[in-house]
């Protein structure tokens, strides 16, 4: 229980984050942008978990574990696009994600 | 009564030699296949004898002979009261088949080691002999009607297979199709037949079947339709399945183009065993027909009479060497269908029963011989016309011999076998319809006549010009002619008055000489006229052909029947039946199935264009849905 701050603040900066990740997402065309709103959004899901957990059952940890998983996914995540952005790099010499349309139909 | 149950193995061997030669025939060398097929039949062939020899002379009751049946399984159990079985039934009919049945077969396929020799296809022709075989074997041993019905369906596949053959010939595979065709939709009646009679009488066996003074016929007598009663319904549609099977008129059509197959074939399936399957089948159901269904006989005793006369005539005229003998094996299958039509039940008033076995019998080893022997003669010379033949005498003595035999044989000539058959036949034929006796005895003359013509045609005149000089035929097929010579010279001197009679208890025949003695006469008639005009080539035949004309012409045609068929199938059914039918299926059926497919294409083709590959416009989607949906709820849910 943070002392002056409800869980409306909390919630207000998560849901911002969430929709700044998603607006990010679909409109930016550099693929490394569009990781990092992904990064945008997993984060503010954390940041959910931590504060319903700490106001709903202080006495329990089950959110904290919940956000540790989703970091080390997160992570794990990167990497693998990472490798992918960095292939596609590779075969059509930039990261534009509209030009990322070979398997259509 | 036990110790018949090693009768199984007298269809199962062919069966396994049918399906050892059939998967493995393409592995070793063909003659192998054949010698394994010959051993297997022959083996077959002594079982058979050792359990005729066990059933007529083992233990000879008073009563006559039993029913027994060694073995039973019940094959298909489709309710508590609808059971198929599979069984084996002994009786003196069934025993006497299975002699016949592995004697002649047996002989052919010895035979075949030598005229099939190097044809391709050896292992082929041998696995179909054997199939043939054991639908034959399984036939006559059925304990009930449905079993009879699966194996008449497999004896008509493996005939079918057989005139196929030479499947590279267009005619051999139009002449199987056409058998096909025929004997299978006189089988349509057979399987109609069946169901009402188990209908009406809620068994297929034919040991409760045939019992004398059955009762489960009581409740069957008050049912009827369009006037008939329902027995009698059933039984002569059975009869047409029989009709079928045995080509008889107006069903006749597809025997003489059966002769497209292999010369060992028709001896086999189209002279011994299988076209008799109809007169056993008429003589499986007798107590039935002649206690239930007196009409139904009336009719088998007309068509057998009007099919003898007919196929007769027409023999006359062809030259064909294999068709003649077709139609004389269409002429003896009337008289044996004519010969159970006017018979009586027990006793002396079963003579035609018995004659009618006796000259199944007899026939099935004389006109094997002769059709054994025909081939013999199409192996020398390469042809199947008769005006490709003459002087043959000289070149084959053993083919000529043992022809001449079976030619006086089925001419009637005293003391062969096709004496004593044919003479019992004519004699049952007069103490019940005169008229009938009067068309048989007709054709015990121009039996002898025709005959006579193709032997003589073949055998004398002066030579042709072969391609090479006719030699006589290796040992392997001049064996079984032999063998068969014999048969018929001594078959008639089984007592089958004794052995197999209507109600299996023996009767003492005598020789009716009032009968007898004009028969013979006719027959030796009919050869004498034979000599006459074709001893010596002469322009006698000619002459005669042309003042009998426009007769002679329908005759030599064949009355025109074939055209007749096509001008029914072709002309009207094709026309007017199945054309409308095919083009309901082409347009509405197929046209419905298609609109489905080509409307789910269209339909695809339109909405594939949202699958434009842009990742963000799938997100965008995704996010726009899951959105609404959450909204929706919200709206529904508050």
């Amino acid at each position: 229980m943070i002392e002056g701050i409800g869980i409306e603040h909390f919630l207000v900066v998560s849901t911002l984050m969430f929709f700044t990740g998603i607006c990010g997402f679909i409109i930016r065309r550099n693929l490394i942008t569009m990781l990092m709103s992904i990064e945008l959004i997993l984060n503010s899901v954390n940041i959910n978990f931590l504060v319903f957990n700490r106001y709903l059952y202080p006495d329990q940890m089950q959110g904290h574990f919940f956000s540790l998983f989703i970091v080390g996914i997160a992570a794990a995540e990167a990497s693998v696009a990472i490798a992918l952005i960095i292939n596609i790099y590779r075969s059509l010499q930039n990261i534009d994600v509209e030009n990322v349309n070979e398997m259509k139909y | 009564m036990t110790g018949f149950a090693y009768t199984i193995l007298i269809p199962l061997i062919p069966l396994v030699m049918f399906l050892v030669t059939g998967l493995l025939g393409m592995k070793w060398k063909p003659i192998v296949s054949g010698i394994l097929g010959t051993i297997g039949m022959g083996t077959s062939f002594v079982l058979s004898l050792i359990t005729a020899g066990k059933y007529f002379f083992g233990s000879h009751l008073a009563e006559g002979f039993q029913t027994i049946i060694p073995m039973e399984i019940s094959w298909l159990r489709f309710t508590e009261t609808l059971i198929i079985k599979m069984g084996i039934l002994l009786d003196p009919i069934s025993v006497m088949m299975l002699v016949v049945i592995t004697t002649v077969s047996f002989m052919v396929h010895l035979y075949s080691l030598g005229y099939m020799k190097g044809e391709t296809g050896f292992a082929r022709f041998y696995a179909f002999l054997s199939l043939f075989t054991f639908s034959m074997l399984g036939l006559v041993i059925a304990t009930n009607i449905f079993q009879m019905y699966i194996f008449w369906e497999l004896v008509g596949v493996s005939s079918f297979l057989l005139i196929g053959f030479y499947y590279q010939k267009p005619s051999a595979v139009a002449a199987s199709k056409k058998a096909f065709i025929v004997t299978r939709f006189a089988d349509l009646g057979f399987l109609i037949g069946i169901l009402i009679l188990s209908f009406v009488t809620g068994t297929f066996d034919f040991a409760q079947l045939t019992q004398p003074g059955t009762t489960i016929f009581g409740s069957a007598a008050s049912m009827s339709f369009l006037g008939i009663s329902a027995l009698t319904w059933a039984m002569t549609l059975i009869f047409i399945g029989g009709a079928g099977k045995s080509a008889m008129f107006p069903l006749h059509i597809w025997l003489p183009d059966a002769m497209e197959g292999p010369t060992p074939v028709s001896a086999l399936i189209h002279a011994a065993t299988m076209v008799v399957a109809g007169v056993f089948l008429v003589a499986r159901m007798f107590p039935v027909i002649h206690f239930q269904a007196p009409a139904t006989q009336e009719i088998i005793g007309y068509v057998g009479g009007f099919t003898s006369l007919f196929a007769a005539v027409i023999a006359i005229t062809q030259y064909d060497i294999k068709r003649v003998l077709a139609f004389s094996t269409l002429s003896q299958l009337g008289y044996m269908m004519l010969a159970l039509g006017v018979s009586g039940y027990g006793g002396e008033d079963g003579l035609g029963y018995m004659a009618s076995m006796f000259h199944l019998f007899t026939h099935a080893m004389f006109k094997a011989l002769l059709f054994l022997g025909a081939g013999s003669i199409i192996h020398a010379v390469h042809s199947n016309n008769m005006s490709d033949m003459g002087g043959l005498r000289k070149y084959m003595p053993i083919t000529h011999a043992t022809f001449l035999i079976a030619c006086l044989t089925i001419a009637g000539v005293p003391f062969l076998s096709g004496f004593f058959s044919k003479d019992e036949i004519l004699a049952a034929a007069l103490h019940h319809n005169k008229l009938l006796f009067a068309v048989e005895f007709i054709v015990a003359g121009l039996t002898a006549f025709y005959m006579f013509r193709l032997y003589f045609c073949v055998f004398w005149g002066k030579d042709r010009h072969y391609h090479h000089t006719p030699h006589e035929s290796p040992l392997v097929m001049t064996i079984p002619l032999m063998f068969l010579a014999v048969a018929s010279v001594f078959a008639g001197y089984l007592p089958f008055a004794e052995l197999v009679t209507s109600d299996k208890i023996a009767f003492e025949s005598q020789m009716d000489f009032a009968v007898a003695i004009p028969s013979v006469l006719i027959g030796l008639f009919g050869i004498a006229m034979a000599w006459l005009l074709y001893k010596k080539e002469s322009a006698l035949p000619e002459k005669l052909a042309l003042k009998w004309g426009v007769l002679y012409t329908a005759t030599f045609n064949k009355f025109y029947f074939d055209e007749i068929y096509l001008f029914v199938t072709r002309k009207i059914i094709f026309n007017y039946i199945s054309r409308p039918i095919a083009w309901f299926d082409r347009h509405i059926i197929d046209g419905f199935m298609v609109g489905i497919g080509t409307t789910t294409e269209k339909v695809s083709y339109r909405i594939k264009g949202m699958q434009s590959g842009q990742l963000q416009q799938y997100a965008f989607m995704f996010v726009a849905g899951t959105l609404a949906l959450t909204l929706s709820m919200l709206y529904f849910l508050m």
